[in-house]
């Protein structure tokens, strides 16, 4: 099918590295003996605990439960006992810990009752409120709740799926198309029709053409329409704005939700595990991480949830001069020390650093506005001016030239040649006008909070004059009345005086 | 006869641009001094009354009015002086020395084994950030609560403490960026111009 694509701004070509890793099969994981599941999974609400320290669980039981409708539940990714409950250091900058559920394994990774979903004889919002249940979230990195994303008024013109998979070193979503082809095909299908979508596009960069190929395979096997783009390879092709314009030409700023421009977008991991857990009644437990860099046996494992990333990366055998770890991909990705920090739904890959591949960067100079950075900034921004009233901590001004409008791919930062972090720079005045937003908020509610009070007094103050003066004026009626029968009985009396004075008289 | 007709003329327009302006006075008056809810505005809303005034918006008044410096207002900070500055054209100085420093956000927190129910730190809290009844238990709702340490001199107990809370993975911010090369230059020049 030949279709015109549409060509986003900017962008870059880094050095892909994805060959090491995208050689050999997924591989299983040997069983860890202890599994810290962060509470956060997913963007919103983190789900609450369902159960005690000691309790035992099965695979797949409900650990911790969504109780508002932007979250999802966590499962236990095995059998075993929960051995705590409480703050673990999580792959975070801030290195700060977070709230946890650590459950020991049993060694049996025996399944709770598994039962397929019903889904073609149920209500919409019945499978939403099950993807919900599963703990169904965006793999791809973002781990949006998929439910949320469907569960819109909107009429969804294309239904896009996504497997561009355009940062270097990840390979996770290219081997599960090859490997898991039908199973994603199947996935795409009941999308589909919750969705009522009238189009399906699958997005793939034309780096991966044994992937094209699978996918291409199994659809005509499943007899489907969808059709397979292939897109030229350009970073970030992946990124939900820049692919949505490149395969319909709409675009729309961040504040605009895809459902309003009738597209709807699905990495192929998550759609993948939405037909797990309604084929198969398997909620999230685990997911395909890519390990890579500087290792022995880069690969693809299939990683229960919780799992030690530095365990993780054993598996692949890093070298020596090993010095930490990137989670996530060297554009977008998180530079940490070796840590302890589990896998979570959103780690799709972990690279081993060495100094050897990843140079420490030379020291920042000067910018002299060369517009390098504007010519690759994928959403059109000017990432100098940016840069400069971030740095002057002009944030207001940072955000008049569209500063959330930013989506830290790390073009500029990469092309810089004065090497400023600018990707950093951003950053930091996006957390700064989130906290001034945070702060102004919570002005706003004290100042309503207090003029609500000032008016309570005033009312208080008003209703208890009122009453006093009620109770004054009763009290007047009441002597007005005594006072007047008082001289009435007086009168009485005087007038029978009269009377009788008289009678004497006659 | 012609310095007659312009002297008509000239009060003539005077008159006409005094009614109008005369209307438009009535027509688009503005109730209250704007002045005072941009100053409102900008001030923390902690209503602690560090700043001798009852309120933020008494203190906004004064400011407005002409009676209080800029900065006398300690949760606002520098930077809220920064602001008020910027906003009145007056000129910046920092916190003045009779009012307490700069903190960072503390929440009231009430030890329940010692409170007795009194009422007395709920009838103190300008934002109706405590709950409770009298002889039962009183809480501060941390979400609400300013910092504004006023509930701290009613209890008889001496009952509540100020904390400040932990930063967690959510309120964490990316922190500025060290600028090692241009810095380190930067002290270079320095350092050569000192010679």
């Amino acid at each position: 099918m030949l279709r015109t694509l549409f060509s986003f701004p900017g962008g870059i070509k880094p050095d892909p590295h994805k060959e090491a890793s995208a050689r050999t099969p997924i591989a299983p994981v040997p069983l860890p003996e202890r599994l810290v599941l962060p509470l956060r999974q997913s963007a919103g609400i983190a789900p609450l605990p369902t159960v005690r320290v000691g309790e035992r669980v099965k695979k797949g039981q409900v650990v911790a439960a969504a109780e508002q409708w932007i979250s999802a539940s966590l499962h236990a990714p095995t059998s075993g006992k929960v051995a705590d409950i409480g703050n673990y250091p999580l792959a975070h900058p801030s290195g700060l810990p977070a709230p946890a559920i650590v459950i020991e394994a049993d060694g049996l990774d025996e399944w709770q009752e598994r039962q397929p979903l019903d889904w073609q004889n149920l209500a919409p919002q019945a499978v939403l409120r099950y993807l919900q249940q599963s703990g169904v979230v965006g793999l791809g990195g973002a781990v949006f709740p998929s439910h949320v994303k469907l569960d819109t008024e909107a009429r969804i013109e294309e239904l896009i799926i996504n497997g561009a998979e355009c940062e270097p070193y990840i390979t996770c979503d290219d081997r599960l198309m090859r490997e898991r082809a039908a199973e994603i095909v199947s996935g795409i299908a009941l999308l589909r029709d919750l969705t009522g979508a009238r189009q399906t596009l699958i997005a793939i960069e034309n780096n991966k053409p044994e992937a094209i190929r699978a996918m291409r395979g199994a659809i005509s096997e499943h007899r489907e329409n969808f059709a397979v783009i292939t897109l030229p390879t350009r970073y970030p092709a992946g990124s939900l704005r820049q692919l949505v314009y490149a395969l319909t030409g709409k675009r729309a700023p961040s504040n605009v939700l895809p459902t309003a421009m009738n597209v709807q977008c699905f990495n192929v991991a998550t759609v993948h595990s939405i037909w797990r857990a309604t084929a198969h009644g398997e909620p999230v437990v685990r997911r395909v991480v890519t390990v890579s860099g500087n290792v022995r046996a880069p690969k693809n494992w299939e990683a229960p949830i919780g799992m030690s990333m530095t365990a993780l990366l054993q598996l692949s055998e890093p070298f020596s001069d090993t010095d930490g770890l990137i989670v996530g991909g060297p554009m977008m990705g998180l530079s940490l020390p070796l840590t302890n920090a589990p896998i979570t739904k959103g780690s799709n890959c972990l690279i081993a650093r060495s100094p050897r591949i990843f140079p420490p960067r030379p020291p920042e100079s000067p910018c002299i506005r060369c517009t390098a950075c504007a010519q690759a900034c994928p959403q059109g921004l000017q990432p100098f001016e940016l840069y400069w009233w971030s740095r002057a901590r002009n944030f207001d001004k940072a955000a008049d030239y569209a500063l959330a409008e930013c989506i830290e791919c790390g073009c500029c930062a990469y092309v810089c040649p004065a090497a400023i972090p600018l990707v950093h720079y951003f950053r930091f005045a996006k957390g700064e006008l989130a906290a001034a937003a945070r702060e102004q908020k919570m002005a706003d509610s004290a100042k309503s909070r207090f003029e609500f009070r000032q008016f309570r007094a005033e009312r208080e103050k008003a209703e208890k004059a009122e009453k006093l003066a009620k109770a004054a004026a009763a009290q007047a009626a009441k002597q007005a009345l005594a006072a007047a029968t008082k001289s009435a009985t007086f009168e009485e009396q005087a007038q029978n005086a009269v009377a009788s004075s008289q009678e004497e008289r006659h | 006869m012609d310095i007659l007709t312009a002297i008509a003329v000239m009060a003539l327009g005077a008159l006409l641009l005094g009614a109008a302006l005369g209307y438009a006075a009535i027509r688009f008056k503005v109730e209250g001094n704007p002045v005072t809810d941009k100053i409102n505005a900008i001030l923390p809303q902690t209503q602690c009354g560090q700043c001798g005034f009852p309120g933020c918006k008494p203190y906004a008044e004064a400011i407005a009015s002409g009676k209080a410096e800029i900065n006398l207002c300690p949760p606002g900070g520098n930077e809220g002086a920064r602001k008020l500055a910027e906003l009145l054209g007056r000129d910046y100085a920092p916190l003045a020395d009779e009012v307490k420093t700069e903190k960072k956000r503390v929440v009231a927190v009430i030890v329940e084994d010692r409170c007795i129910g009194c009422t007395l730190c709920i009838q103190a809290c300008p934002v109706d950030a405590i709950v409770g009844a009298a002889r039962q238990m009183h809480t501060v709702v941390e979400a609400l609560c300013t910092g504004c340490e006023l509930c701290l001199k009613p209890c008889p107990v001496e009952c509540i403490d100020m904390r400040a809370l932990p930063e967690t993975p959510e309120t964490w911010r990316w922190p500025e960026v060290e600028r090692r090369g241009i810095k380190a230059r930067g002290q270079r020049l320095e350092s050569m111009a000192a010679c």
